[in-house]
């Protein structure tokens, strides 16, 4: 069980620490595509880019509205594909200012 | 900006089989791995593999990885890049990559996206308490690094995967409590599932994980079973005592670097989600990508292997390495259509039919 006398949470996001609640009552509001709920909710935007939750949102949106996966349109996608340190970022641009265009 | 003919991205059984067959073409390739080490999921199975002759049936994966690793390493032509992730994929052909200390540029004519696939995650409450896995992370704790996940399992999935890590588990002296399957009758093969049976282990099909138990970490599972439309029914709960609930519901393939690229993706139940669509060569709707392995479409190891060996022929011979190229690709296509004879690929079969349903791709 959750904390004393509550409700166990069910989890969508580990990353953003969704609630499958929280996912659901967005989808009731009339938010059906992943984009409007990853961009209400941050479901998706956190350090494993949605490789967690993307297809369980799917599912949700799928389960509420009756549409099947190939009818649910995904976010778009952009690099990078992963969390990076601006520092990475930083020192490629110094390099690239230098000349060194590795 | 350095500059390659094929990149591979990821060095699984299918990238590994990828790069030696575009290098073995004369094609320069390099080979890009997050990880330290070559061979992908292969590292942590410890079991054999079997059902098919040629593609290394009896041997265990982590023997075929240290093979395949070991043909990588001696190959003239490959320029090896370990602990580096692919951050993009731009239009001028431009692969953006994440090293240990610094962002460095590569120019491939092709590339080879061979990802893998992620583990899909289930609802279920307390689903973030500790003592929750996945069971590649099971896996990886046990076979890799030789620590015990805990002292009492609870699967949750009789898949390959479940059934296979459970005797494993068994193995290493972890008890595992029961098998609980969520479709009616049990997904992976038999002879699997038989070895845990007689180990003692139920397998319990049209059955669920309702909610973890537990304050700090996992102490119990909360099951319940599931009528013929897949519902819970109230009232049959049960509670299983575990330290552990590892989840082997299955995996996603993982194409964010080819959404990216602008291939053409459709979402396929059959082969795991949403992968991109390619021809018989592994050829994307993008004509520099190709894809290969779990990244296509949820498969077996042997066939990533034989799939990667098809794209890097196919990738090759696009830049003119056509030397007996034809005799090769009917070859290892006649391969893959023999692993997927019979009823068990049956499933794959339908799925890669509705791919191509859509059309060319293109």
């Amino acid at each position: 069980m959750g904390p004393e006398g509550s409700k166990p949470k069910t989890v969508i996001c580990r990353c953003e620490d969704v609630t499958v609640e929280e996912i659901r009552k967005l989808i009731e509001k009339g938010y059906q595509t992943p984009d409007e709920i990853k961009r209400l909710s941050r479901c998706g935007m956190g350090q494993c880019q949605g490789r967690t939750c993307r297809n369980l949102v799917l599912q949700e949106i799928g389960a509420a509205t009756g549409r099947e996966g190939k009818d649910i349109p995904m976010s778009t996608f952009r690099p990078p594909t992963k969390p990076v340190k601006l520092g990475l970022y930083a020192r490629a641009r110094a390099e690239h200012e230098g000349g060194d265009d590795r | 900006m350095k500059s390659v003919e094929i990149a591979v991205v990821g060095a699984g059984p299918a990238g590994l089989s990828a790069t030696l067959a575009a290098a073995g073409q004369g094609a320069s390739v390099a080979l890009i791995e997050r990880d330290e080490h070559l061979g992908g999921q292969l590292v942590k199975q410890t079991h054999k593999f079997f059902g098919s002759a040629r593609q290394e049936a009896g041997t265990r994966g982590v023997v075929i990885a240290r093979r395949l690793g070991q043909a990588v390493r001696e190959q003239a032509g490959i320029d090896l890049r370990l602990a580096t992730t692919v951050l993009g994929y731009y239009s001028d052909k431009v692969l953006y990559l994440e090293e240990p200390d610094r962002l460095a540029k590569l120019q491939a004519e092709r590339a080879i996206f061979a990802t893998g696939a992620s583990e899909r995650m289930l609802i279920f409450g307390n689903n973030d308490r500790p003592g929750v896995y996945g069971a590649g992370a099971v896996q990886t704790l046990m076979n890799v690094h030789g620590v015990m996940p805990g002292r009492r399992v609870l699967m949750i999935g009789a898949g390959n995967i479940g059934l296979i890590v459970s005797y494993q588990l068994l193995q290493a002296g972890v008890q595992v409590a029961a098998i609980v399957e969520a479709a009616p009758r049990i997904g992976g093969y038999l002879v699997h599932a038989a070895k845990v049976r007689r180990a003692g282990v139920p397998i319990l099909t049209g059955h669920t994980v309702k909610e973890a138990v537990g304050e700090e970490a996992v102490e119990a599972a909360v099951i319940w079973r599931l009528d013929e439309q897949w519902r819970p029914v109230p009232g049959t709960e049960e509670r299983v005592d575990c330290d552990v609930i590892c989840l082997a519901t299955g995996l996603s393939p993982l194409g964010e670097l080819m959404w990216q690229a602008g291939c053409r993706m459709a979402y396929v139940p059959e082969l795991g989600g949403h992968v991109p669509w390619h021809d018989d060569d592994l050829r994307t709707s993008h004509e520099d990508i190709y894809v290969a392995g779990d990244a296509s479409g949820v498969e077996e190891a042997s066939a990533a292997m034989v799939e990667g060996r098809i794209a890097g022929l196919a990738a090759a011979r696009s830049l003119g390495h056509d030397r007996d190229v034809e005799e090769k690709l009917g070859e290892a296509r006649r391969e893959l259509a023999a692993l997927r004879a019979g009823p068990t690929g049956e499933k794959i079969r339908r799925g890669l039919e509705s791919l191509r349903q859509g059309g060319d791709g293109r």
